[in-house]
């Protein structure tokens, strides 16, 4: 008896072990994430609700995750400079004029890292390069 | 035994204390400017009244392009705000929050909204009705009002005791407080909420079955 107690013990302890070690990007993505709820607390919230629910036909939901997924690359762009075309999320049309956030490019880094592993997306990593790179591209 | 019965005593006691304490008439306070009058009683002889601040008449223009005015208010208690559709910092979320009030009272026809845009340049009435449609808002139950700088500013500080401002620096344009106004069917303030403060809504929220059954009580004497 105590001696498959001390096996379990120790059987636990080494999955433990095993599972809190996270590989170096991992542990990058979850700090961009938290940073990322952070700015999006401040700069995003008011319109698009706190569980990314949008506002009415006013703001967008941010829980369309095939959308999110196949504009990924201009995320940056409409976050940093604003957005007045129409958008189309779960089939609907939204019409606002979102306002240009004019953010730095980690911070763009973070908040999209946070929008597209929330809400029920799931996207993992974005680098402030992938940004970079989203930025010179924009129309 | 004796511990027993002392334990008894102080249960009796304070069932009777809880009992009391639910059963006193909840109101609400009266805020703003007051002054008193002297007024004749019935019998003959002198006594005081209390005049407490009002909502003076107003006559601004809807979403509809009809004009609204004191009328339409008659006999109902309303929340009031000021706001502009083009607000990006506090107005999304006043309105989510007052959207959620107005959605929980949708049947009660004597709880009425009134939001008047501070914006008097862009926010004309077709561009209040596209809001007003976009925000999930349709008939006569919630207005979005119209009108000239100087009445709405004036109505928004003397009146409901709101502060707005415009502001060259801010980049919006205009500033203003997001305070949820309820005013009873006297045309009195009777509370003001910070529209985006979570708890001061669900606190509104409370308060407006307290001065609907207030007036109610009001109107059976």
């Amino acid at each position: 008896m105590r001696k498959s107690i001390i096996t379990l013990l120790f059987l636990s302890t080494l999955t433990g072990i095993f599972y809190s070690c996270q590989t170096a990007e991992r542990i990058q993505q979850d700090a961009y994430y938290v940073n990322g709820r952070d700015l999006y607390i401040k700069h995003c919230q008011n319109c698009h609700g706190a569980n990314g629910e949008g506002l009415g036909e006013l703001a967008p939901p941010l829980t369309d995750t095939v959308y999110l997924k196949e504009n990924k690359t201009q995320l940056a762009c409409f976050i940093k400079n604003g957005l007045s075309a129409p958008v189309t999320v779960h089939g609907k049309v939204y019409e606002g004029k979102m306002p240009d956030l004019n953010m730095a490019d980690i911070d763009l880094a973070q908040v999209i890292v946070y929008i597209t592993n929330s809400f029920g997306n799931k996207q993992g990593m974005y680098s402030t390069e992938q940004i970079a790179a989203d930025l010179k591209k924009c129309k | 035994m004796k511990h027993l019965y002392s334990a008894a005593c102080a249960l009796l006691v304070s069932s009777a204390l809880f009992l009391t304490s639910c059963k006193e008439n909840k109101k609400l306070p009266v805020y703003g400017l007051r002054e008193t009058k002297t007024i004749k009683n019935a019998d003959g002889s002198a006594g005081v009244d209390t005049i407490y601040q009002t909502i003076p008449a107003f006559k601004l223009l809807n979403q509809d392009s009809v004009y609204i005015t004191n009328d339409h208010f008659k006999g109902k208690i309303y929340i009031a705000d000021f706001f502009f559709t083009s607000c990006t910092s506090i107005c999304p979320i006043m309105h989510r929050n007052l959207k959620t009030i107005y959605d929980k009272f949708q049947d009660n026809p004597d709880v009425l909204f009134l939001s008047h845009t501070i914006d008097f340049k862009y926010d004309t009435p077709s561009v209040l009705k596209k809001y007003a449609k976009k925000l999930g808002v349709d008939g006569p139950k919630w207005q979005f009002v119209y009108g000239p700088k100087d009445t709405v500013y004036t109505l928004a500080e003397k009146s409901y005791l709101v502060a707005v401002m415009q502001d060259s620096t801010n980049r919006d344009g205009y500033v203003h407080q997001g305070f949820l106004v309820l005013i009873d069917k006297d045309k009195k303030i009777r509370g003001a909420y910070d529209g985006t403060n979570p708890e001061q809504v669900a606190q509104l929220m409370k308060d407006i079955p307290v001065l609907l059954a207030e007036d109610n009580k009001a109107d059976k004497k």
